[in-house]
């Protein structure tokens, strides 16, 4: 028998999400090359870098909705570009995506945005969804905001909503692309306390496109630096500690090394 | 009573005024979320329960679907007056609740989307033509004056946009253009010969054809073809613009619209509408030929020499004319339906639709007031 609350999961360890020798492109046009690194289960993994420097390619080589030009994305070990279809399908269900610009649909309702993950891949029924939806949404702190259209939401609500879809499905991994860029202090604070809670008690593995800095010093335990002249990763490992020590000057200078000290 | 289980919960009742649960195996959403009945059978099976609590879990996995049930469980205890006490529960659903409590529902005034009756539908309508009525005569007003602003030199616009509007508006569109209006004087030659023929005037298919064509039915398809390829495009792309916010951005920073994006969609078919139409016409004519020598055995000569008396310079003019008040009404219809349009890829769809329709219909209302007035007019 399983003791009390402290197992309640068995924690898995190891690799997550494996990247190796990935060199992703526009046409002709190199954004980055020679990407490697691992995301560990419970991780809270920051991509950072310059705007324009191919975060958000990095994310959609990740979530599978751009081909890398070069090589693999492994997920716990499964070759995802090298599977069958069916079962890039299936691992893509296993994510939640934040997109960069909220891509909420606009012509449902906030509460209709995110009950339709749970109406078409859980058994759920109106009222449990409803429930459910009320639930992820206070967690955003959009609890009432129900039958607004993005249309007539903020943007920075529409941003905490399109988390609130994200999350539906709990699932295994999420992928957030500037999800406090638009917000103000609190809410940015917030955005990453919840972060935090979700990767705590759901155990979820969470990669983050960002470039606040207090963000990323708050959150994350794990990151990659994309460097944009250069086209490939200059930096990774923990920001706290390639704020204090990385050889690369310009990894220390972006992450407050020397401002601060 | 029967009473039904759920794996995931266990009861106990260490006196009669306390309801212990215990959770217990694995929460999956997948699995829905454990019903409230449950603990409501426990509570009408022993009457006098005043606290109920959550002290220790055996849950080997959980997901939303906990926290969830044991906001139902909140809910539930604050309606009854019954105590609740969750010290038992994992840390992290804890924290989750917490979260989701600390800010506090916006009570805001009931908003519902609620279907709107048959009644209600016929008056939002009405309502929506009374004031969309005026809405349409500015706008026309300040076409009117921004091509008053292109005359004087003041128009604000990038030349480089009109030339490539009018690419495609008009090369881009003959293709289709050659299509249907070589397949519509096909027919036309065909229909009027069936009947010429029994009177033995097959020849004056020539005349049918080529007036037909020029006059009335080049103009015709070409505004058409038009109305479904440009005009839904026109409304497209600036309702697109409109939701992507990219009309405030021209607003704010002081330049029209109107002249900025909406004349220059109309000069561009305004004046390739009449090529359009003139080719129209001639490929009808041609069409109407090849019939005409290789179906009813009239001669190239004969065709030609008939074509030339039948046709007059006035039937081109009619033609054109009429072809110009089509590409205008297509134009505007679209520019307004695209400017007016609301902020969702749904308003956008139906502004495409609505410039389709708009331009349909009052391509329908000016070619029989044109028709009638020439009519009149012996022209
Ligand atoms: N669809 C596209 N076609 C061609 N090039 C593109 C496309 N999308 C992005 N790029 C280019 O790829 C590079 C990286 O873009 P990306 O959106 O990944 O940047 P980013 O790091 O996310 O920037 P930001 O922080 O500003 O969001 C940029 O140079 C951009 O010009
Ligand atoms: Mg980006």
């Amino acid at each position: 028998m399983l003791a009390a609350s402290a197992t309640q999961y068995m924690e898995k360890a190891g690799a997550h999400i494996t990247v190796s020798d990935l060199t992703m492109a526009y046409g002709d046009f190199v954004i980055q090359r020679d990407l490697n690194f691992t995301v560990n289960h419970g991780d809270i993994f920051i991509i950072m870098g310059g705007s324009g420097c191919g975060k958000t390619t990095l994310l959609k080589n990740l979530i599978g909705l751009k081909i890398p030009s070069k090589g693999d994305v492994w997920f716990d070990n499964i070759n995802f570009w090298k599977s069958p279809e069916q079962q890039q399908e299936e691992i893509k269900r296993r994510f939640g995506v934040l997109f960069q610009g909220g891509a909420l649909w606009s012509s449902l309702t906030l509460a209709e945005n995110v009950g339709l993950p749970l109406e078409e891949y859980t058994d759920l029924g109106p009222a449990e969804i409803r429930e459910v939806v009320s639930f992820k949404l206070a967690l955003v702190g959009l609890a009432g905001y129900e039958e607004f259209y993005p249309s007539e939401m903020s943007g920075g609500m529409r941003k905490r909503g399109s988390l609130a879809r994200a999350i539906a499905l709990d699932p295994e991994i999420l992928f957030f692309d500037e999800p406090s860029a638009g917000l103000d202090p609190p809410s940015s604070r917030r955005m990453d306390e919840l972060i935090l809670e979700i990767r705590d008690s759901l155990k979820t593995t969470i990669v983050v496109v960002t470039h606040e800095l207090d963000s990323i010093l708050r959150i994350g335990n794990n990151s990659v630096f994309l460097d944009a002249e250069t086209r490939t990763m200059i930096a990774s490992g923990d920001p706290k500690q390639l704020r204090e020590s990385s050889p690369e000057p310009g990894v220390r200078d972006f992450l407050g090394g020397h401002a601060r000290e | 009573m029967d009473i039904i289980h759920d794996s995931r919960l266990e009861f106990h009742n260490p006196d009669e005024r306390t309801l212990d649960i215990v959770l217990a195996a694995d929460w999956h959403l997948r699995d829905g979320i454990v019903a409230i009945e449950y603990v409501e059978q426990q509570l009408s099976a022993y009457p006098g329960i005043t606290t109920i609590r959550i002290r220790e879990n055996r849950i080997t996995h959980w997901d939303t679907s906990l926290p969830v049930f044991i906001t139902r469980l909140l809910a539930f205890c604050d309606k009854t007056g019954l105590a609740l006490e969750t010290s038992g529960l994992p840390d992290g659903v804890q924290k989750l609740l917490n979260m989701a409590r600390s800010i506090p529902a916006a009570t805001l005034t009931s908003r519902t989307n609620a279907a709107q009756g048959f009644f209600e539908q016929i008056g939002n309508m009405t309502l929506l033509m009374a004031h969309g009525m005026p809405q349409t005569m500015r706008f026309i007003g300040e076409i009117i004056m921004s091509f008053v602003r292109l005359a004087t030199g003041k128009a604000q616009f990038r030349p480089g946009d009109l030339l490539l509007l009018i690419q495609q508006v008009g090369p881009n569109a003959l293709p289709i253009v050659s299509l249907v209006s070589f397949l519509v004087g096909l027919i036309l030659a065909y229909m009027g010969a069936a009947q010429l023929e029994r009177v033995g005037v097959q020849i004056y298919i020539t005349d049918l054809v080529s007036i037909g064509m020029v006059r009335e039915i080049g103009a015709l398809m070409t505004g058409i073809i038009m109305a479904g390829r440009t005009g839904a495009a026109f409304a497209a792309e600036l309702g697109t613009m409109q939701v992507n916010e990219e009309i405030d951005a021209y607003k704010t920073l002081g330049i029209s619209t109107v002249d900025f994006l909406v004349m220059p969609r109309i000069l561009a078919l305004v004046m390739m509408i009449p090529l359009l139409t003139l080719y129209a016409g001639l490929v009808g004519t041609l069409a109407g030929m090849v019939i005409g020598i290789t179906v009813f055995d009239i001669t190239l000569f004969e065709y030609w020499q008939q074509t030339l008396r039948a046709l007059e310079l006035k039937q081109f003019w009619v033609g054109i004319f009429k072809g110009t008040v089509y590409g205008i009404v297509i134009a505007v219809s679209g520019c307004l339906r695209g400017i007016q349009c609301g902020r969702s890829a749904q308003a956008v769809g139906e502004a495409t639709t609505s410039a389709v329709v708009t331009s349909i219909v009052y391509i329908v209302l000016t070619a029989s007031a044109m028709t009638i007035v020439f009519y009149k007019l012996d022209i």
